[in-house]
């Protein structure tokens, strides 16, 4: 039985039944709505799990799953060398979302890293401890900002309403994900220029540790094969 | 897979040779808090430390080294002269290597004595190549303070010292600065001026606690920064020369010499290099055969701001180093609130000397 993750709600989840529809594949959720299963019309042997869009990584990773549809930012944040336990195997022209550092605009001063650097160190030098940046995306944030070489600030944890942890005083600014950038602007925050962490989309990945019986191979393979008849 | 008696009998071994000194035996909890540690090496400890919750203190760590707690109980006691050695587990979170180990032993000795500290910087030196007597190895030496001494001597602003030795243990933004500043590649411009900035201040909402007037002291500075001159290329050539600096330490030696003529500034620290090599010699080291590098120690060895050197297989090139030891007077001085006193101290790897012992007798 191949075990497909689908994210289980919301725009997301709608979106990846359009899109394996369009491929002729039609996900069926369970008659009970509220039930987190399915499975796909006129194929047997798929089984549809439908996880938190953030936990299918580490289902995948486990090897629980067999297949699944998530951002790359949750795979990265969360799988350490990741491409060693997924494969992408479509990405999925959606779901598109920036991993960026935004701070407040009124700061005229600060434009790119090296600002955000000099501010650092002046900030703490001013307020006695290190500028805040809140964030759920923890790893990808500290990774992005040692190889850019910015010092002296620290990472508080935010994992929602990250837009507003500025305006509440729990950060001096925030590495989030924005796709249009209105939620930041609503917030009084700004892009730096240079602070784009990462691109993120929709995306089926394979998991690299999961056992693949001859019929599941058999089964993944023709499921790919349709999948791939589009594109 | 190693035999834990035959571990732990190797940490014997190297522990004995410190131990023969005289020095202190240390032990310390395995639970640190996490401030100090946070302090000092900002977020990335994150990334290399095991962190847990206390209720009470808060967030704490597995010990990832026992440097900086041994720094902390002596300069919270006295400032007065002590040798220290220790011999327990340290650990790691591996992220980028997996297959590093979680867990491993250290062995290590810590000198905190300002008498004559070239003498002291060779004790260290000779202990730990003691300790390594029988094992292929190659040795690399090089000197944080010879290379902070040529930064404080460049004819320029103190702002911009400041901030290149801030960035001295990250090359990178090292050089991105060293390059605005003596003009090779652009610099932040003052995006305005702070007159401009007071009549569009009420478009803004204010938020968060960085405030208006850090603003405009920035603004300030930058159109400072813009107005004056780019550091010399003279100097700077000095600098990348220092930099770039890879020979034996007699070379070097007589290189530096040459150039702390043309650079003033830096003629303390190489003394000092002198008398070190002078100590290592008299106590049997081919320092015409010692390897020294300018920039050695700049990047895994954060806090170290004089001798720095590193032990390394000559065999496995991918091992991680075997020992690595330095100089960390400033060190003392940020946890000593006030007090500070010179230290040098080293760090040895029983789990891979013993490797390269087993390994030699194959």
């Amino acid at each position: 039985m191949i075990r497909l993750g689908i994210p289980s709600k919301g725009r997301l989840m709608g979106q990846t039944f359009d899109w394996f529809s369009e491929r002729g594949i039609n996900l069926v959720r369970s008659d009970s709505d509220r039930e987190y299963a399915g499975h796909i019309q006129g194929i047997k042997n798929v089984q549809l799990i439908f996880l938190s869009a953030s936990e299918i990584p580490r289902e995948l990773s486990a090897g629980r799953l067999h297949f699944g549809v998530t951002g790359n930012d949750v795979i990265q944040e969360k799988l350490v060398l990741f491409n060693q336990l997924v494969k992408p195997i479509s990405e999925l022209g959606f779901g598109f979302a920036d991993l960026i550092i935004a701070i407040p605009s009124f700061w005229v001063d600060v434009k790119t890293l090296d600002d955000l650097d000099a501010v650092s160190a002046q900030f703490r030098d001013k307020h006695g401890y290190r500028l805040r940046i809140a964030t759920k995306y923890h790893r990808l944030l500290r990774e992005f900002l040692m190889k850019a070489g910015v010092a002296d600030y620290q990472i508080v944890d935010s994992q929602g309403a990250t837009e507003g942890a500025v305006k509440n005083g729990l950060a001096e600014a925030i590495a989030d994900i924005t796709s249009t950038g209105d939620t930041l602007k609503a917030n009084h925050l700004k892009i730096l220029s240079d602070g784009l962490i990462l691109k993120s989309q929709a995306t089926l990945f394979k998991s690299l540790t999961s056992d693949f019986s001859q019929e599941e191979n058999q089964v993944a393979n023709s499921l790919l094969k349709k999948l791939r008849a589009k594109n | 897979m190693t035999d834990l008696k035959d571990l732990s009998r190797e940490a014997k071994r190297l522990a004995v040779v410190f131990e023969a000194t005289g020095a202190e035996v240390v032990e310390l909890d395995f639970l640190q808090i996490s401030n100090v540690l946070l302090d000092l090496y900002g977020e990335d400890i994150r990334g290399r430390a095991f962190i847990t919750n206390d209720p009470v203190y808060g967030e704490m760590m597995l010990r990832p080294d026992f440097t900086i707690p041994i720094v902390e109980q002596h300069m919270a006691n006295s400032v007065s002269t002590a040798r220290y050695t220790y011999c327990g587990k340290v650990f790691r979170r591996q992220e980028e290597f997996p297959d590093r180990p979680r867990e491993f032993l250290q062995v290590g000795y810590e000198i905190f004595d300002g008498t004559n500290t070239e003498k002291a910087d060779a004790e260290v030196f000779l202990l730990v190549n003691e300790a390594l007597n029988g094992i292929p190895i190659r040795i690399a030496t090089g000197d944080i303070g010879i290379l902070m001494a040529a930064v404080r001597s460049l004819s320029t602003t103190e702002t911009r010292k400041k901030a290149l030795l801030r960035h001295i243990w990250r090359p990178q933004r090292f050089r991105t600065l060293l390059n605005q500043f003596s003009g090779l590649s652009s610099k932040p411009h003052p995006t305005q001026d702070v007159e401009d900035y007071n009549k569009i201040i009420d478009k803004f909402e204010i938020i968060g606690s960085r405030n208006v007037q850090e603003i405009k002291e920035r603004l300030l500075k930058l159109k400072l920064e813009s107005e004056i001159d780019p550091i010399d290329p003279e100097e700077v050539k000095i600098l990348d020369d220092i930099l770039s600096l890879k020979d034996t330490c007699t070379v070097a030696l007589s290189y530096l010499e040459k150039v702390s003529k043309k650079m003033r500034g830096i003629e303390k620290t190489v003394d000092s290099f002198a008398k070190r090599l002078e100590f290592l010699e008299h106590n049997g080291i081919n320092v015409d055969l010692l390897d020294f590098e300018g920039s050695y120690g700049r990047t895994s060895m954060e806090y170290y701001d004089g001798f720095v050197f590193g032990f390394y297989s000559e065999i496995y090139k991918d091992l991680a180093p075997v020992a690595t030891g330095g100089r960390y007077d400033a060190l003392t001085e940020r946890m000593g609130q006030g007090k500070k006193i010179p230290a040098v101290g080293a760090v040895l790897r029983p789990d891979l000397t013993l490797l390269l012992r087993e390994n030699n007798h194959d």
